[in-house]
């Protein structure tokens, strides 16, 4: 009994604590701060449209790239206990061809977009199969095999497009990139729902989210109960090179260019941070999407708030670093057991008090 | 040492046989250059050259491989590097004095190893997310303090950055017929001080040998009587100790403070540790194989811009293929070698 209520004080909601509570907090303080910062106001856009705008609307828009790939990592994450840190490369690559081929046509047509998309798609998953395989198949740590592409997938995207930085200009890559005629809601929420919908009916209709955790937590256990481990960490990193293109689409689509040194920059340290937030172990094992999800709007709404208090964008950074800190340590181990035992004394102390009892040595 | 080994009928260890292919492919690399490319490679000036401007990056590199040895991971020791630049910088530019500019560098990075070392050690929290962390603050620390770049203009420090160690004898005789000494940096000086004293502490000391047993095996190290927290705090401490040292010498070889100072270190000195045969699994490692990889990953980009491929993107293209190449290596003589253990 005792010990189940240190461990409810302790624990609280499970993984889900730490992304619940600082987006608790981060609502309280801009709330404090600015009254008005959550409210949501319908605008006419350049098209005529009429569109939702406001921080929030901004914030759920601006963190859909991070949620993106953060799915994509936690699948990584759960089954190869390492990250992937070359997904902002990649996506730079992604984005290339995708420019590459829609520059290649003639006119650019609902079907040249798709046959782009998929182009950059089938890349993106092959240097994912390129990652899957030097992790699965020769065991290397995945921050390791993953450094080769992090050092060189930049200047492959800058060989791919000749060193330019081409522009498109397209009503259906406006349409993808802000809004689509007719619907308020930004494109890039829509895809980050559509995105999440396809993981849930991945994992709703096969048995991935159960074998990733099984490969995560024990490999060789997993592989003697007849899972094929190696494929499924292969398969971890083609779904993340999945989640690669699309964000990659979403970035070139949003600027209407690619610039393959700032496409995504840094992306990839954030999308590890939302993965942490989110509450799943960095070494692997037991996962929920859900929570990298909640943190990579965390991360965003932070960045916003960082912003609406004029910091300036190269300043940021230390701001993010303080808040993260607190985080962590916030969630780490030591501390909740710290504060429960600390708490489970307070509770004794007042039982103590009103039964006058003695004293404990 | 292959002398000795023959004698007493012992192995090499993982540690030392990932170091000999370093240093092998190293000279093989370096001789082949010079043969097929000559110029520059045939002078001993080149090594120097080589030194001269990796001086700080061969001091993160030693720190990242003790941490990397540990288990553990550090990517905040290149934006520590560039905060301890600028802030020294603006401290001498403000009339401020060497001996304590030296100590604010010093103090910088022992304040980062100290407030990482205690996170990961004693709070349990993920070196990686930790040290990201440090890695944002450190960097936006130097845009906060300035986000032009800034000159150092004090006096004793432009001595103290000009002075050069000549050596006559490796020379060489230029077109004019004057004798052009190879001239060294103090900074390189540090470098190999640091490298050697890393490499007693390393490989005869207790906290050393701890390092390896900590990063081979935690549990079994902690069941040897080591206390695995405090040598993973001192393994963190060591780190930013020494990315201080490296700011201080990244500032005597530039003599500026700029906010992209050393972008991207962390992973060149990750690299440089993975190529001299550092296991990022931890518990194989070598400060000695960490120097060579450096020069080994110098030596190939020279390579390449002296080969006429002058295109930005092939130094790092073909510095990728490398890391390709060593880490598949590495994985192939590994998993070959504990196929034969079990045997």
């Amino acid at each position: 009994m005792k010990k189940n209520n240190t461990k409810f004080l302790a624990g609280g909601l499970g993984q889900l604590t730490i992304p619940l509570v600082a987006i608790a907090l981060l609502v309280i303080f801009n709330l404090i701060r600015d009254p008005g910062f959550f409210s949501i106001g319908i605008m006419h856009n350049n098209a005529g449209n009429i569109v939702l705008a406001g921080n929030l609307i901004s914030i759920i828009n601006g963190a859909s790239e991070l949620a993106i790939l953060a799915m994509g990592m936690t699948m990584v994450t759960a089954a190869c206990g390492g990250q992937d840190i070359s997904v902002g490369a990649a996506a730079a690559i992604a984005g290339s061809v995708f420019v590459k081929v829609l520059k290649s046509a003639d006119s650019i047509g609902g079907g040249t977009v798709i046959g782009a998309f998929l182009l950059a798609c089938i890349v993106a998953m092959l240097f994912g199969t390129f990652n899957g395989i030097l992790v699965a198949v020769f065991k290397i740590q995945p921050m390791i095999a993953t450094l080769i592409l992090y050092t060189c997938g930049r200047s492959i995207a800058y060989w791919i497009n000749g060193g330019a930085t081409p522009t498109v200009e397209s009503p259906i890559i406006n349409a993808i990139g802000s809004f689509i005629p007719g619907i308020p809601i930004p494109t890039p929420v829509l895809i980050v729902v559509v995105m999440g919908i396809l993981f849930k009916l991945l994992f709703h209709f096969t048995s991935l989210e159960l074998f990733t955790q099984s490969v995560g937590i024990n490999g060789s256990a997993a592989r003697l109960n007849g899972i094929n481990s190696t494929f499924i960490k292969l398969l971890s990193f083609i779904i993340l090179g999945v989640c690669v293109a699309v964000s990659g689409s979403i970035g070139v689509s949003r600027l209407g260019l690619i610039n393959h040194e700032t496409l995504l920059l840094d992306i990839e340290m954030d999308t590890i941070l939302a993965v942490a937030i989110g509450g799943n172990n960095l070494g692997g094992g037991k996962f929920k999407i859900g929570g990298s999800i909640i943190g990579a709007y965390v991360i965003q709404m932070l960045t916003i708030t960082l912003y609406a208090m004029k910091v300036s964008s190269t300043d940021v950074k230390a701001y993010k670093a303080i808040v993260i800190i607190l985080l962590v340590v916030i969630g780490s181990p030591v501390v909740k057991e710290k504060f429960g035992k600390f708490m489970s004394k307070m509770l004794e102390n007042r039982k103590k008090v009103s039964v006058k009892g003695a004293e404990e040595s | 040492m292959k002398m000795n080994n023959a004698k007493n009928r012992e192995p090499l260890t993982d540690t030392q046989l990932l170091m000999s292919i370093t240093i092998v492919i190293f000279v093989v690399m370096y001789l082949i250059a010079m043969i097929f490319l000559g110029g520059g490679f045939l002078h001993a000036q080149q090594i120097f050259d080589m030194l001269n401007d990796n001086a700080s990056l061969i001091i993160v590199s030693c720190g990242l491989t003790i941490v990397m040895i540990g288990g553990g991971i550090d990517i905040s020791v290149g934006a520590v590097t560039s905060l301890v630049v600028m802030s020294c910088v603006l401290y001498l530019n403000n009339g401020g004095n060497i001996l304590v500019s030296i100590f604010l560098a010093v103090g910088i990075g022992l304040a980062f190893g100290l407030v990482q070392g205690f996170l990961i050690s004693y709070l349990e929290i993920q070196p990686f997310i930790v040290t990201l962390a440090g890695m944002f603050f450190a960097r936006g620390m130097t845009t906060i303090l300035s986000v032009n770049p800034q000159k150092a203009d004090h006096e004793g420090f432009a001595k103290l950055r000009d002075a050069k160690i000549e050596i006559n004898a490796l020379g060489y005789t230029a077109k004019n017929g004057n004798l052009v000494p190879a001239r060294m940096e103090l900074g390189v000086v540090v470098a190999l001080a640091c490298v050697v004293l890393i490499f007693i502490l390393l490989k005869y000391l207790r906290l050393g040998r701890n390092f390896y047993a900590m990063g081979g095996n935690q549990q079994s190290a902690l069941m040897l009587g080591i206390n695995v927290k405090r040598t993973r705090f001192l393994s963190y401490i060591l780190s930013g100790l020494l990315s201080g040292i490296s700011g201080y010498v990244f500032m005597l070889h530039t003599g500026a403070g700029n906010a992209t100072n050393a972008a991207g270190m962390e992973m060149n000195a990750i690299a440089s540790s993975i190529i001299g045969g550092t296991l990022l699994t931890g518990g194989v490692g070598n400060v000695a194989g960490t120097f060579f990889g450096t020069l080994t990953l110098t030596t190939i980009k020279k390579i390449v811009v002296s080969s006429g491929l002058n295109d930005p993107w092939w130094q790092s293209i073909t510095t990728g293929g490398m890391l390709c190449f060593f880490i598949l290596l590495q994985s192939v003589v590994l998993s070959k070698r504990s196929k034969k253990k079990k045997q």
